[in-house]
């Protein structure tokens, strides 16, 4: 009778953590599967589902959505970008400054830690303004050089953390074989430090396909916006078509969140822990 | 063979150092070829800009018209609030919501999956979903609220307070699964024998709490909270994503405030804004950084 009890007071949690959690989620479905009277009327479930609005979507016959396989080639383009980037870059300094012991890492690993602890609407304005003098508005790249500066330095953190757990005896064992930095790094480093890299591979390529902030704020050309601002526009007027709105932002929502859920086993262990562990 | 055992590791030794300084250089260049490229990414997308953002708001004449601008003094209310409610609330749920999730039981492994979903979803189309729904004549809100009891709902984002609410609401909504991540990740590591212990002793489950959990995670808890505040501070889609600042300009944050002045083009404004900002984020920034450093 108690264990019953118990077991009752955890579905009265589970109850409104599950409506809590998946409201906003089911209402983008609902609206992406409703007409736009359905839609407009406060139903729970449309009389009528419907697939049209894909349709429509996929066939960009919307104002808003002319640009719409544009896109999502710009969003695509730029996750690529953010991601491949922050990666090599991320993982050369890490073994720079854990494995190679180069003087001044220290310096540099504070001055990441400083630059990650920026809050990211801060460091918005200034960025904006330099991106201006670069000549680089309007451009893909900076929305990607943007984003490999806000994702490197935890990058940074995460793997200099993980490649400081490897053993020391390896590189050792290298140096006497005669190897050089490179064939360490090739040969032995990468290999060992595979699952760290496809996570944060991940997690900056997730971070920029997400951002919305620094994007609309760097290009506002309609040849070089990603999805994200292209979602945005749908409420310049009062009278948006939002059951088209909600189709597309199904569409943009889903490859992140299903990448997310394939690399979660990597996110969990290698990142989230890492992040605040003190 | 002694001879040679012995021989080995000092021959090895004696191997080392044939060119020394050439090669400690080489290892050494390496480090500073590999290091370079992040180096140069902070040098001219952080320091150049915020150096030359610091410049740009060095008029005294920035912040006068920045304390004259009425929306000024009400960001700075707004931006309180919402760090210390939208932030202490979060870290309560996430506290009383790491011990629900540390159940061993299938059912709340697989709802673990299902509460992390609005961390792994971007915020557009979250937030302008949940902002359709706060529709005063057309949202699934009131008409569900009409259909129970024939009532008009509240015009949640016409109004200051409200509007400002729903967008901490929407920001809970995003962070609460990372938070409630990390603190159960902390309750998952105090060890069991605590709690047996405690049982054995009578201890009663707010008894637990209180002697064996909190002191566990107390530093975790407090660490989170203060990271949580600064990127709190840079939360600029809750706002602007619900409410866009208004109505008339009465819920912006200054993150919101920043962006607002970009887009009138006055630079000078946005960067005063942000330095206004900076003697409170500045002791927050240093002291995450102390925690990181002495982690090490």
């Amino acid at each position: 009778m108690n264990k019953l009890l118990r077991e009752a007071k955890l579905w009265l949690i589970a109850i409104p953590i599950l409506l809590w959690t998946l409201l906003p989620i089911y209402h983008i479905f609902l609206f992406s599967i409703s007409t736009k009277d359905s839609a407009f009327s406060g139903a729970l479930w449309p009389q009528h589902p419907t697939l049209r609005n894909f349709g429509t979507v996929f066939r960009q016959e919307h104002f808003y959505l002319h640009h719409f396989w544009e896109q999502i080639w710009n969003s695509l383009w730029i996750a690529l970008g953010a991601g491949v980037i922050t990666l090599f870059i991320a993982t050369c300094a890490a073994f720079a400054i854990s494995r190679l012991k180069v003087r001044g890492g220290r310096t540099v690993m504070n001055a990441a830690l400083f630059t990650y602890f920026i809050p990211a609407a801060f460091l918005a304005v200034p960025m904006y303004k330099a991106m201006g003098s670069y000549g680089l508005l309007n451009s893909r790249w900076s929305l990607v050089l943007a984003m490999v500066t806000l994702a490197a330095p935890y990058a940074i953190w995460v793997l200099k953390q993980a490649s400081d757990k490897l053993p020391w005896e390896l590189d050792e064992a290298a140096r006497i074989d005669g190897a050089t930095p490179l064939q360490l790094f090739r040969l032995v480093y990468l290999p060992l430090m595979m699952p760290s890299l496809v996570a944060i591979g991940t997690y900056a390529l997730l971070l920029a396909w997400n951002e919305y902030l620094y994007a609309f704020l760097l290009l506002s050309h309609e040849n070089t916006i990603p999805l994200a601002v292209g979602l945005g526009h749908f409420l310049a007027s009062d009278d948006s078509p939002w059951e088209l709105l909600m189709a597309t932002a199904l569409i943009y929502a889903l490859p992140p969140a299903a990448i997310y859920y394939a690399f979660r086993r990597y996110m969990v262990g290698g990142l989230t822990v890492g992040a605040v562990k003190g | 063979m002694a001879a040679v055992d012995i021989a080995l590791p000092r021959g090895n030794r004696a191997l080392t150092p044939i060119s020394p300084p050439k090669r400690r250089l080489s290892w050494q260049t390496w480090g500073v070829i590999l290091i370079a490229p992040y180096v140069l990414v902070f040098l001219v997308f952080v320091l150049y800009p915020v150096s030359y953002g610091l410049w740009l708001a060095r008029h005294p004449q920035s912040y006068v018209t920045l304390f004259d601008d009425p929306v000024f003094f009400r960001t700075v209310v707004n931006t309180i609030v919402f760090l210390l409610v939208a932030v202490n609330l979060k870290f309560a749920l996430a506290l009383f919501l790491s011990g629900f999730f540390v159940h061993e039981r299938a059912w709340i492994r697989w709802l673990s999956v299902i509460f992390i979903i609005p961390w792994a979803v971007p915020a557009i189309p979250t937030i302008f979903s949940i902002r359709f729904m706060l529709n005063p004549e057309w949202g699934l809100i009131n008409s569900v609220w009409f259909r129970l009891t024939g009532l008009d709902g509240p015009n949640w984002l016409n109004d200051p307070v409200l509007g400002l609410s729903m967008a901490m609401v929407v920001h809970i909504w995003k962070a609460l699964p990372f938070w409630t991540l990390i603190l159960i990740a902390g309750r998952l590591a105090i060890p069991r024998e605590l709690y047996e212990a405690s049982s054995v002793d009578g201890a009663t489950s707010w008894q637990k709490f209180k002697y064996v959990t909190w002191p566990s995670i107390r530093t975790l808890y407090l660490t989170s909270t203060i990271l949580s505040m600064i990127w709190t501070l840079g939360d600029f889609n809750s706002v602007y994503l619900l409410t866009g600042g208004g109505p008339a300009d009465l819920t912006h944050v200054l993150a919101t405030l920043g962006i607002r002045y970009i887009r009138l083009d006055q630079v000078d404004q946005a960067m005063a804004t942000i330095v206004v900002a900076l003697p409170f984020v500045l002791p927050l920034v240093y002291f995450m950084m102390k925690r990181l450093s002495a982690n090490e």
